[in-house]
């Protein structure tokens, strides 16, 4: 223990123990838990168990880490089409919380935990925290949303067990949050990256100097955000900025978070276990090579995911980090081998989009979605192209065909967007889905 | 009784109107009465034109979206209350208006009304029994 200690930074929280674990042990216990994982899903989960049975292997044949690649991979279409409990893998008896994200199809992603599952979160997210520098003392205001979305009670119960003091926010309400921050004397801030930016905006206009408040560090997640976003943060706000990852399949927030060296994310990895995999064909690609991030989790249990496809592009980073921890680390995500994007933390795919259109029309109209960033907030704007079917020479009717467009997008998407109902042919014509999006977010 | 009017979408965008005009200008389509309909995103262009059926084709050929809509034409005197009488009687009627614009008609010294009704062939009893004089196509389009 005395060489961990020392290892240990002064900032190091108790509960970061695990985050130096010796490689050798920490790989010992990660094939101890994988074996278990494993033959619990087999027993369990139906799905699993089919999959497994048709490559002709059983839970006794992983023997090594190694032979993860031979067990099937977990896609979110696997979650959407066992909506809404197919793939738990204990009773709901056992089973203290739901949370949801959205689908595809307007059926949302549906993932569960157990009392032990929700221990294991608040753990690793008091790892995060404590990783960044905060303890006992600091006041944490959680600005994520709260409610379906993990990352509002997911921050919060970490930074409840790390024994910091807990302002919980929510989204929205910019002035308030601002107000909050000054009044309370906050020290650090959970948000989307996005989000704190334009609160730095909005409190400037409200004549509120960010750099004089005693805020010192900003944790922030649920979306991809580069270095000049993070100088840009820093800058406008005398705070240390952490990236922090995490997926609700896997758990939410916490899977994994950068240390106070900002050299990659630390992942979690006697809990979620990290492979690099070719996002075309599959096969493992190592340490240092881009490729998708696959996640298995090692010791959920309500809804145990393996080999989870995240569709997330980066690399685990070789070598170690200069902080001490054993935990391997990932880089930075920049993008994604699907097409889903991210708007304000919450995921969309231009499939929703033609969910709706279609709920509408029953027919798709040519649509094109524009991205743009407006005072640090995410903007999406769909421009659909009036037809012949649509179009009516009375403005009331365009008018509640604007409405009704309106409502079932942000309905299917759970987030508000513009419609902008645009002349036929006049959006550019391509072949590929991808090139529907026209994203003019720049960092 | 009833006249063809041509509509069409358009972005509320610099040029947006002018294109299609154009082309019918290129036809040798003549357009009476032109009224735009606006909100803040898009418009609707509304047309009385000499050859409803070669505009629409013209249009339609050059990827527009175009609707053709029944309408009737209402002439009236061109003086203070010429409206006003017209439009009390229509009110006489009971029935309801989806639109209507006016337009004049400077050498014959009258103004002509131009209204959408939801039912026209009903709209025009009820206009002849309250003494209201419709135009024809031919009448409306005379040179």
């Amino acid at each position: 223990m005395n060489s961990i200690l020392e290892t240990c930074a002064a900032d190091c929280h108790p509960a970061s123990t695990p985050d130096f674990t010796p490689t050798p042990e920490l790989r010992a216990l990660q094939l101890q838990r994988l074996q278990s994982v494993v033959a619990r899903s087999w027993q369990q989960v139906a799905l699993f168990r089919s999959r497994m049975e048709e490559r002709g292997l059983l839970p006794d044949d992983i023997r090594s880490l190694a032979d993860i690649a031979s067990l099937p991979f977990t896609q979110k279409s696997d979650l959407r089409d066992n909506y809404p409990f197919g793939l738990f893998a204990s009773p709901m008896k056992d089973v203290v919380r739901l949370h949801a994200s959205s689908g595809t199809t307007g059926k949302p992603i549906v993932v569960a935990y157990t009392q032990e599952d929700i221990a294991v979160w608040s753990s690793v997210l008091v790892r995060c925290l404590a990783g960044c520098g905060l303890h006992r003392g600091d006041i944490i205001q959680v600005a994520y949303g709260y409610g379906l979305f993990t990352g509002g009670l997911g921050a919060h119960y970490g930074a409840e067990a790390l024994g910091a003091t807990v302002v919980p926010t929510s989204g929205g309400h910019a002035d308030r949050q601002i107000m909050l921050m000054k009044d309370f004397g906050v020290t650090a801030m959970c948000c989307t990256p996005t989000y704190f930016l334009h609160l730095i905006d909005r409190a400037a206009e409200l004549g509120v100097d960010m750099k004089d408040l005693p805020l010192r560090a900003g944790v922030f997640g649920a979306e991809p955000w580069t270095e000049s976003m993070r100088r840009h943060i820093e800058d406008g706000s005398s705070i240390e900025a952490f990236d922090i990852f995490g997926l609700s399949e896997i758990i939410g927030p916490g899977v994994g978070c950068e240390c106070r060296r900002h050299d990659g994310l630390h992942i979690f990895e006697d809990h979620f276990y990290p492979e690099i995999v070719d996002p075309d064909t599959g096969a493992p690609l190592p340490d240092g090579t881009e490729g998708e991030l696959v996640l298995t989790t090692l010791s959920k249990q309500a809804m145990p995911m393996i080999r989870y496809r995240t569709h997330d592009i980066t690399m685990i980073l070789p070598g170690k980090c200069a902080c001490g921890r054993s935990m391997r680390r990932i880089g930075r995500i920049g993008r994604r081998s699907d097409d889903m994007m991210i708007i304000r933390g919450v995921n969309v795919f231009p499939s929703q989009i033609e969910t709706a259109l279609l709920q509408n029309e029953g027919t798709l109209p040519h649509y094109q979605i524009l991205l743009t960033r407006v005072q640090g907030l995410d903007q999406m704007e769909v421009q659909v192209e009036v037809t012949p079917q649509m179009f009516n020479d009375k403005v009331g009717a365009l008018q509640e065909l604007h409405a009704k467009l309106q409502n079932s997008l942000d309905r299917v998407l759970g987030i508000r967007v513009r419609v902008a109902l645009v002349e036929a042919h006049s959006l550019e014509r391509s072949e590929g889905k991808a090139r529907r999006v026209i994203d003019r977010r720049t960092s | 009784m009833k006249i063809h009017q041509i509509s069409l979408f358009a972005e509320n965008k610099p040029g947006h109107i002018a294109a299609p005009i154009r082309l019918l200008e290129k036809e040798g389509i003549d357009i009476r009465a032109l009224y735009l309909a606006d909100t803040e995103q898009y418009g609707i262009v509304r047309m009385i034109v000499s050859d409803w059926q070669k505009a629409a084709k013209t249009l339609e050929d050059h990827e527009f979206v175009v609707k053709v809509t029944e309408v009737l034409a209402v002439e009236v005197i061109d003086h203070p209350g010429g409206l006003a009488d017209v439009l009390g009687a229509l009110d006489q009627t009971g029935i309801n208006i989806e639109y209507m614009y006016a337009f004049p008609d400077v050498r014959a010294g009258k103004a002509i009304l131009i209204f959408r009704f939801a039912d026209p062939d009903e709209a025009i009893a009820r206009l002849q029994a309250a003494g209201i004089n419709l135009l024809t196509s031919d009448e409306l389009l005379k040179d």
